[in-house]
């Protein structure tokens, strides 16, 4: 199915966050998720369902002021 | 200065942003001895590694971090980046920043407002980037805020204290909450008035980063806050309009005139 990751359009085969994560290949990745604007923690990944057309954010640490 | 029952080790907060290299963001912060050093969330290609080895750096700097939602300029937008950013970083503290207006990057004081709110009733410890305003402050801090963040000039400018007067007012309104001023802090005589003028902290980042030399400038604010802090325990003498001798004038010799 087609979601949209930081605004790009990618085609993928898993269902659930947490294989869609493993699947892009941010497995070990600290990285935070928020789909269609809401935040999905960690724990809550291997049971969140994506949906077609979904917008999936994936987030790392970086330099702030 | 104590916020959220912590005791900063240093009235000095640190930006991450903007140095030429890692090691050089190291240094710095080494040289800085910062209380806190601020963080962020970006975007980052699967595989890149970038956030990873950011994250290993700060970890190994040993520094109390502060993520900030930098780039926010809803509440929604905010809300989910502090919540993405409590997972990410393993803390509760959030430099709240929500912004209105582009060219000075003004924050949205009602949106900010209404973000600390939200925030503070999941949990969050709400650093907010806010003006001097004394009913926003009043507001924010009714919201839940136990520390006030106000500009000292619009991020990245350099300018100092733009408005001493406000800031004085507002430090007076609200003598017992730790403030820090965020933003526009550009030489170490700024953060020397912003602690003259009664403020706990201060907060930069541009000001060390786009030094010239920035470990020798991260000392200079380190040295600077110190100087700060003292002069402001010793009881400043008041101004006055007129000159009054130094030298006594008692026992003065005449010479005719």
């Amino acid at each position: 199915m087609q979601i949209l990751v930081n605004d790009e359009t990618r085609q993928i085969r898993n269902r659930l966050l947490s294989d869609i994560l493993v699947e892009l290949g941010y497995g070990d990745s600290r990285v935070a998720t928020a789909l269609d604007g809401v935040f999905v923690p960690r724990s809550a990944r291997a049971g969140k369902m994506v949906e077609e057309g979904a917008r999936l954010e994936i987030l790392a640490p970086m330099q702030g002021g | 200065m104590r916020a959220y029952d912590t005791q900063l080790a240093s009235p000095l907060m640190l930006g991450t942003a903007l140095y030429d290299s890692p090691t050089l963001l190291a240094e710095s912060v080494r040289a800085a001895n910062p209380g806190a050093i601020t963080v962020s969330l970006r975007r980052e290609a699967a595989g890149l590694q970038a956030g990873q080895s950011f994250w290993s750096l700060v970890r190994g700097l040993d520094v109390p971090v502060l993520p900030n939602t930098a780039g926010c300029h809803t509440v929604r937008e905010a809300v989910t980046t502090a919540q993405m950013a409590r997972e990410v970083f393993e803390t509760d503290w959030i430099k709240l920043e929500v912004i209105g207006q582009g060219d000075l990057l003004q924050p949205d004081v009602f949106a900010l407002v209404e973000a600390a709110r939200i925030l503070t009733d999941e949990g969050f410890k709400v650093f907010p980037y806010t003006t001097e305003d004394l009913v926003v402050a009043e507001r924010l801090l009714r919201a839940g805020c136990e520390v006030l963040m106000p500009w000292g000039a619009p991020i990245g400018s350099g300018r100092g204290l733009n408005n001493p007067f406000g800031l004085r007012a507002l430090r007076a309104h609200f003598p017992d909450i730790p403030m820090v001023i965020d933003a526009g802090i550009g030489r170490p005589s700024h953060a020397v008035a912003a602690f003259e003028l009664g403020y706990d902290a201060i907060l930069i980042n541009t000001a060390v980063a786009k030094a010239g030399n920035p470990v020798s400038m991260a000392r200079a604010f380190r040295q600077a806050c110190e100087v700060g802090l003292e002069a402001r325990a010793a009881d400043p003498m008041d101004e006055r309009d007129l000159a009054v001798p130094s030298t006594p004038t008692l026992g003065k010799a005449s010479f005719g005139a």
